[in-house]
């Protein structure tokens, strides 16, 4: 951790980086995750189909991923932007998708018989009974695109894992686990916030 | 807060849900009519729910004709339908992340009711249901007890003052007391509104203490339809005697006023020493007196005692009503 305290501006350019990385991803993901999560919710079997094909995104090997990537899109941020956005994906839409089929028959039946259409059901009674488990699958996503981000230095998007990666090339262990604490730090926090953010709107 | 029901008129409805191998709904036609309080009664699987959310639109009869107040439904688009109907529901169904004030506001929201129109009208609609509004326009649903939870289900499905009020198995959740005192503060409601109310219920006793008119129910078709007493006196069907238990005499009993049965008095002060009942208790009541032991019971009405029952009024007045 004595990088740190030598180049305490270097660090914080990096972390600044993998920060915004990781909250560029999440809101983008989370703007394709929340209308696709509702179609899964509400498509059985289309809904089926959507979540197979990020299922398969998500297994694969995350640095396979930025390799097939770099031939369309070249090296830097918006690869590890998109990479990490396909990642995400599978997190967000399947929490979307569980929270809004928890909510239960009931509730939907009772908001549909006041006369409420589907849309006003929709964004009136599902989705914020749906939230607590919504904010549990950005948590997850948080928490693994942080990870994920540290990756983003071996095409050159910048962020923590660029002390890491140089640390390991070139023999500097202070500057590799500066990094990786670093990291780490930054994953416990936003789980922690989030975690509480989430018992918050939890009611019922 | 304004009165009335409207009439409701079904007439050969037919439902078959997609993949049934048989109709839900088998040629269903009632008229019912404006400020009734209408139970549907039969089992299980008979075809109740179905009839009910055909009438508010969350089911769409393959045939058959749904007409509110005189005019067709089907020309009326679903959701402005829907804002003009109560509808409880036995889960409740009350929205769990909204307070008590929340909830019966949405269909007054919905229709843009302006807020200070829609806090007196909720403050109001807590007081018919006999909940303090300081006490629990802010609470959540699960701070509330089940009773409480079907109060405010009632509260919120009249709302915006529909004038038709439908109702599946509301009281289906809570236990015995709480649901007698449902019921009763239901019937009040009822006289004090006129809504024309359509009630859902499998329960007998439920169905016979609060219903205007019964329609009985099986296997989507309607088998029988009229007042408590008509259907226990004469059961159209030995299914519908079956269902109701008809032969059961204390049943019947229970839907005779003491006060109807009653015979003047023989003479002035002639009561001392016998037990009492209110005119408008039932015969049940007046019965279970006769046999703890007397030979005749006083029948008050207010204050002064208006008439004597014994066991061969008792018998007369249920031979009288077969
Ligand atoms: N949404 C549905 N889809 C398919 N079948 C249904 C549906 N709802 C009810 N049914 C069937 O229709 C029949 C009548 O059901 P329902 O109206 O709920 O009866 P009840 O309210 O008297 O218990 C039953 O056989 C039931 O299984
Ligand atoms: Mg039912």
């Amino acid at each position: 951790m004595t990088y740190l305290f030598a180049h305490p501006f270097a660090v914080l350019q990096r972390l600044g980086e993998h920060v915004e990385l990781t909250v560029l991803a999440l809101v983008a993901a989370s703007a394709i995750a929340l209308p696709l999560g509702i179609f899964v919710a509400k498509n059985e079997r289309a809904g089926r189909l959507v979540l197979g094909v990020l299922n398969t995104v998500y297994t694969l090997p995350s640095l396979a991923v930025f390799a097939l990537l770099i031939p369309v899109l070249g090296i830097g941020t918006l690869t590890a932007l998109v990479a990490l956005v396909a990642y995400a994906q599978m997190i967000l839409v399947r929490n979307v998708a569980a929270g809004l089929r928890g909510v239960p028959r009931a509730t939907v039946d009772a908001a549909r018989g006041l006369g409420m259409t589907p849309a006003q059901s929709l964004w009136r009674v599902e989705l914020p009974q749906a939230l607590p488990v919504i904010i549990g699958g950005i948590r997850i996503a948080t928490v693994t695109l942080i990870a994920l981000a540290s990756l983003a230095a071996w095409i050159n998007a910048g962020g923590l894992g660029v002390l890491i990666l140089y640390g390991l090339q070139h023999d500097d262990p202070g500057r590799a686990v500066t990094g990786s604490v670093l990291a780490a730090a930054l994953a416990i926090g936003a789980d922690t916030a989030l975690r509480r953010l989430e018992r918050r709107v939890r009611t019922g | 807060m304004i009165a009335g029901g409207v009439p409701v008129r079904l007439e050969e409805i037919h439902v078959r849900y997609p993949g049934a191998d048989r109709a839900a709904i088998d040629g269903v036609s009632l008229s019912i009519e404006g400020g009734a309080l209408v139970v549907l009664l039969g089992p299980s699987g008979c075809g109740k729910s179905t009839l009910l959310r055909t009438i508010n639109g969350l089911v769409a009869p393959q045939s058959g004709r749904i007409l509110i107040d005189g005019r067709e439904i089907t020309g009326v688009a679903p959701e402005q339908l829907r804002r003009g109907i109560g509808y409880v529901i036995q889960a409740v169904g009350l929205f769990p992340h909204m307070s008590v004030a929340q909830n019966i506001a949405v269909v007054p929201e919905l229709i843009g009711w302006d807020a200070a129109k829609i806090r007196t009208r909720t403050d109001a609609l807590l007081e018919l249901v006999r909940l303090d509004p300081t006490r629990y326009r802010d609470r959540l649903p699960r701070q509330l007890s089940g009773g409480e939870q079907q109060r405010v289900g009632v509260a919120r499905a009249l709302a915006a003052e529909p004038r038709l009020l439908l109702m599946d198995e509301p009281f289906g959740a809570v236990d015995a007391i709480v649901r007698l005192a449902l019921q009763d503060e239901l019937r009040r409601i009822h006289e004090a509104l006129g809504t024309t109310m359509l009630f859902v219920t499998h329960d007998v006793d439920e169905a016979l203490r609060i219903a205007d008119q019964i329609v009985v129910m099986r296997a989507g078709q309607v088998v029988q339809y009229g007042s408590p007493l008509h259907v226990l006196a004469r059961p159209a069907t030995p299914y519908v005697a079956e269902l109701l238990d008809a032969a059961d005499s204390v049943r019947r009993l229970q839907l005779l006023r003491s006060g109807d049965a009653m015979r003047p008095l023989p003479s002035a002060g002639a009561a001392a020493g016998w037990p009492h009942v209110d005119a408008a208790h039932t015969l049940r009541e007046a019965l279970s007196r006769l046999l703890d032991g007397a030979d005749c019971v006083a029948v008050d009405r207010g204050d002064t005692v208006a008439g004597v029952l014994t066991f061969d009024d008792v018998r007369r007045a249920l031979a009288a009503a077969a």
